[in-house]
């Protein structure tokens, strides 16, 4: 018998479409396109915000028509899911020893949301005071 | 094989990635859809508000800082996702996005000086 | 009499005779505590004596039966006619390239796994008069996990990456890297930085998670090559910062 090893093509575009762990990994990695185009769109703001009055209002106009509110709904959901995600694989990416035993995951996970609670809380507080 | 270059951007990403997981969510509801859905009164982004939110230069350096690391955090993620898509001219796309979050750091930057 | 039975779907391929491999159906009876390798075996002895597949132990610790099975890389050992419906399809493990039947090439998993250099790199050279290491079992706990690789290539069957590149190392090769880069008894991490911390080592990763997934022995190699990425940007900076500090 001869050797004629048979090698199967791979889509290199749609291979994600075909599993649900697939499909979701590339669901996170696509968060970063709404997070980066809106982080990009705040940028913009704070330039038109140095730039003046009425440059900044026509920004804020924007902002919160329609389109813009879309755009940062949509936003918000990735930015949940992205960080529903990196919660959930920092404990695999920085297991954590305690007295010769590994805390569980969840612990770790459970922790990080307290924390964004905190912090979110934080920021609001201060942004609606001052 | 050499060592590779990676852990400068990874770096980048992996802080960007942690600041954009805790404090995104609350940057999205107060740029905006706060104002929407009634949490905030409808004055809460005017010029003067926002002016005097980031008046206080540690202020403005956080800000600097936080938007600054998410935007490169997205940079790389989506360097990646392009090569996930099967689009092979990694150094192209690279130099392009890294672009990008480069000039948006360069404009986050004069624009937090300037106020 | 009708006796209950399952139709396993199986890929064929005969190098001398077939242009690309094709399904071929076989029946058999359904056994409430049978394997899908126990139905294989089955074929082979009473069906179609030329099916060819690897398998051994028949208990998941020699990694040899791995398979594409519905769609997900197991164990043919390990995965139970029960558990699946009266229509199984069985594939060779995908992305390495088929050499007949269920039979898959080896050599690129066997080389990545040898260049990163699986064995403990010591501090200095120790003979048998010296005696035995010592090690607490805190300090074994701290890499055991990543010492249960059975080298099945079930993960690099599932990865992604290793789908859309090939030099990528992989993860059973770095989590075998990370393995013994953890035990106390090794300094090798440097060693074998030229691999693991190079663009198709750790670097290939983009933390999918699918190898984790369906691994059998809980090794989660996907955390192993995170941490790796850790530790790598760590060196990274730290001999950037001070370029004195390694050997």
């Amino acid at each position: 018998m001869s050797r004629r090893p048979y090698i199967r093509p791979v889509s290199t575009t749609g291979w994600w479409l075909r599993d649900g762990l697939y499909f979701r990994y590339m669901m996170r990695e696509l968060s970063s396109l709404f997070i980066g185009a809106f982080t990009i769109f705040l940028i913009l703001g704070l330039y038109r915000l140095s730039q003046g009055r009425a440059e900044f209002e026509v920004f804020t106009a924007r902002l919160l028509g329609p389109a813009g509110t879309a755009f940062a709904l949509l936003t918000l959901i990735f930015a949940i899911y992205h960080t529903y995600t990196w919660f959930q694989v920092t404990p695999k990416a920085m297991p954590i020893v305690l007295a010769g035993k590994r805390i569980p995951g969840f612990v770790i996970v459970a922790a990080h949301w307290l924390l964004f609670a905190a912090v979110s809380a934080t920021v609001w507080l201060l942004a609606v005071i001052f | 094989m050499a060592r590779s270059h990676k852990p400068i951007v990874w770096g980048l990403f992996a802080a960007g990635g942690t600041v954009a997981a805790f404090m995104l969510p609350v940057l999205l509801l107060l740029s905006g859809i706060g104002i929407t859905f009634g949490l905030l009164p409808g004055d809460f982004l005017s010029y003067d508000n926002v002016r005097g939110m980031l008046q206080h230069p540690l202020i403005r350096l956080l800000t600097f800082g936080v938007l600054f690391l998410i935007v490169w955090h997205a940079a790389h993620r989506l360097r990646i996702t392009m090569h996930d898509f099967g689009i092979r001219a990694d150094t192209l796309v690279a130099v392009l996005f890294y672009s990008v979050a480069a000039m948006s750091t360069l404009t986050l930057f004069i624009a937090l000086v300037r106020l | 009499m009708s006796e209950r039975t399952v139709e396993l779907e199986i890929l064929r391929y005969d190098p001398d005779q077939d242009q690309e491999p094709y399904f071929q159906t076989y029946t058999v009876p359904y056994h409430e505590d049978w394997v899908v390798l126990d139905a294989i075996n089955y074929i082979k002895d009473e069906l179609d004596r030329t099916l060819s597949y690897r398998w051994s132990c028949h208990m998941a610790v020699c990694g040899s039966c791995g398979m594409v099975i519905n769609g997900t890389p197991v164990l043919s050992c390990n995965t139970f006619l029960r558990d699946y419906p009266d229509k199984i399809r069985i594939e060779p493990l995908r992305n390495f390239p088929i050499e007949r039947d269920l039979i898959v090439d080896m050599d690129d998993f066997i080389s990545k796994l040898t260049s990163v250099k699986p064995w403990v790199i010591a501090r200095e050279e120790r003979s048998v008069d010296d005696g035995e290491y010592l090690q607490t079992p805190a300090q074994l706990a701290v890499f055991k996990q990543y010492t249960a690789c059975i080298n099945c290539m079930l993960c690099y069957s599932a990865c992604p990456q290793y789908a859309l590149n090939e030099p990528f190392v992989g993860p059973a090769a770095l989590a075998l890297a990370h393995r013994y880069n953890l035990d106390n008894r090794d300094i090798g991490r440097s060693a074998r930085e030229d691999v693991v911390a190079s663009n198709p080592g750790i670097w290939e990763c983009s933390f999918v998670g699918a190898c984790s997934e369906v691994c059998p022995k809980l090794v989660d190699p996907a955390g192993a090559i995170q941490q790796a990425k850790i530790a790598s940007t760590g060196d990274y900076f730290l001999d950037f910062l001070m370029p004195w500090r390694r050997k």
